[in-house]
């Protein structure tokens, strides 16, 4: 019997394992399906991760490996190559893999750290033909940075997501030639940043309020329509752009990979498409706990270690000292909101404070955060810009709440 | 007066930068010095994959140890293709001592057993 069994050996799982460790359990397990631990880190080559975390800017697979250092001063058990099939709610975790074949391993307390997958082509149906040379951007990430090749000449970029401005740039460098990036909002899903470095560097065209209307190619892309689209994102007739391409990469969000978490029996947040967590990353199903990109789509790993940290803490807390007290009070995505993590808080639960991040439905410029219970407003934090690419993190004193039961609500006020 | 984006961290600060280059909208240090650089000189950190053998994978990240001159990026690049390595390779290993006469060296970003 194990105290912690980790599903998930990427930033997530790692950090969540540690800080387990350190809060004083010992039989911990995780169990990665893929060949070795750092999850998605291992492919994206960039830099510019773990300047909040290590206050140093580092590639991600330079970010993994500090944490696997750190995983390896510990008594934590891995297995890799072994793929979790199930989890139940009385937390026995089904697995299979060559080293060990079927095996179901019974544990005290779940982390679930699956991390996320890509939107495909099908989940957003595109007309025309089914032509090779169409890639989500993370698989050709995946091809030109681990596997060494690289998946086209002449490329289209539909999405201005991180990963898609990301391998806009790293085509680029490996001579490729990178046409457009295409983006049906009228505002970029990535970080500022990677707009900079990753297309005006490079003299990439970024097309706002643009999308692709139409592949052609009989074997192979060989054309991809591009039209602007009206407010209500449907495609004006008349303004179509051709380009003479023979790739089109995907990059059209990202959904937390959440099968075992449903068949948990957790009960999950239609809007984060993860599960619905209480202030220490907590499921509805009791020691049961989920943190990273499986829970809500983070674009900054600091965050996520950050998170995954309290997660493993509250497992080992769960484990070595009982399940949580105290009444919770909701939080409620108020004007500009689109979702909150966590959703619940039980003060009694809470320190000194606790941290809410979220994302705001469309930009906004000089604004003020507030949060309310009620009439009463409890606390207001001030923001030059909010965009909703990067996602926004407050930390709220527990004594501020005090007295309130019920719901507080997080909102935007332009000022 | 110049809006600049910090792209030194994923924070991205919106930065105002007047004539005699003071720096106004950064979180922190790094991004004043970002902005006097960019508008002096600009840096970029070139992160790529060299070939390796004798590992799990036929490729094994690497990165300038520091930021190299912009307009370099391209020549870097090539001589970044022309490196191979054999197995096994440490995060921080030296890979070229100093890329295209910059100063700066390509070091390896993975271990690879
Ligand atoms: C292309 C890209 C670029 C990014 N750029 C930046 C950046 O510049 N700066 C930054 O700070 N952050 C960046 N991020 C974000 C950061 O990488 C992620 O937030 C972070 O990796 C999420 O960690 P995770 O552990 O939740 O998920 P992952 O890294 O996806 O790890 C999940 C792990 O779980 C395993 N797993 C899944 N299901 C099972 C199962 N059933 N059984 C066993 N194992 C399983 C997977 O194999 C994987 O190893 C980027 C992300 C991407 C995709
Ligand atoms: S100023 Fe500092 S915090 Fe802001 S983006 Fe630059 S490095 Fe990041």
């Amino acid at each position: 019997m194990y105290e912690l069994i980790v599903v998930g050996g990427g930033p997530a799982g790692l950090a969540a394992a540690c800080a387990a460790w350190e809060n004083g359990l010992r039989r911990i397990l995780i169990v990665e399906r893929d060949r070795d631990l750092g999850g998605i880190l291992n492919q994206c080559i960039h830099n510019g991760f773990g300047l909040t975390w290590f206050k140093e800017e580092l590639t991600g697979p330079e970010y993994a490996h500090r944490f696997i250092e750190m995983l390896a001063k510990t008594g934590v058990e891995v297995r890799t190559d072994t793929m979790v099939l199930d989890v139940t709610p009385d937390l026995q975790v089904h697995m299979t893999g060559p080293a060990t074949g079927y095996k179901i391993e019974r544990a005290k307390s779940v982390i679930l750290a699956m991390g996320c997958r890509e939107r495909t082509r099908g989940a957003i149906g595109i007309p025309g033909t089914r032509p090779a040379g169409v890639y989500t951007a993370g698989a050709a990430q995946r091809y030109v940075n681990v596997e060494g090749w690289l998946p086209g000449k002449r490329v289209v970029i539909l999405g201005s997501g991180d990963i898609g401005l990301i391998m806009a740039r790293r085509m680029t460098l490996e001579g490729a030639k990178v046409l457009a990036c295409v983006e049906v909002m009228p505002y970029s899903g990535g970080l500022t940043r990677n707009i900079v470095q990753c297309l005006q560097d490079f003299d990439i065209p970024l097309y706002l309020s643009h999308t692709v209307t139409e592949i052609r190619g009989k074997d192979r892309v060989e054309q991809v329509v591009v039209s602007r689209v009206d407010e209500s994102r449907r495609p004006i007739p008349g303004t179509e752009m051709v380009f003479d391409c023979d790739t089109l990469l995907l990059s059209v969000g990202l959904i937390p990979e959440n099968e075992l978490t449903e068949r948990a029996g957790v009960v999950m947040d239609p809007r984060t498409k993860g599960a619905l967590v209480y202030e220490n990353m907590e499921t509805s199903v009791p020691g049961i706990f989920t943190c990273g990109n499986v829970t809500h789509v983070h674009d900054l790993v600091d965050f996520v270690s950050a998170e995954s940290r309290r997660a493993g803490a509250a497992a080992a807390k769960y484990v070595l000292h009982g399940p949580a007290a105290g009444e919770y009070i909701a939080l409620k995505n108020g004007f500009g909101v689109s979702c909150t993590v966590p959703q619940r808080v039980r003060p009694q639960n809470v320190e000194k404070s606790f941290n809410v991040f979220f994302r705001v439905n469309r930009i906004f410029g000089k604004s003020e955060i507030v949060v309310s219970a009620g009439e009463r407003e409890l606390c207001r934090f001030k923001r030059d810009r909010l965009a909703p690419g990067e996602m926004e993190n407050i930390t709220v004193p527990v004594k501020l709440l005090e007295g309130v039961a019920g719901e507080i609500t997080v909102e935007i006020r332009e000022v | 007066m110049r809006e600049l984006i910090c792209i030194v961290c994923p924070r991205g600060c919106h930065m105002q930068v007047d004539d005699s280059l003071n720096v106004t909208g950064n979180f922190c240090p790094r991004g004043a010095a970002y902005a006097k650089a960019e508008l002096t000189h600009p840096t970029r950190v070139v992160t790529s994959t060299v070939r390796i053998a004798g590992a799990a994978y036929p490729r094994c990240p690497v990165k300038t140890a520091a930021p190299v001159p912009r307009e370099k990026i391209f020549e870097v690049m090539d001589a970044i293709g022309r490196v191979t390595l054999t197995a096994p390779v440490k995060v921080g290993q030296t890979v070229i001592d100093d890329v295209c006469g910059t100063g700066v060296a390509v070091v390896a970003a993975r271990e690879l057993l």
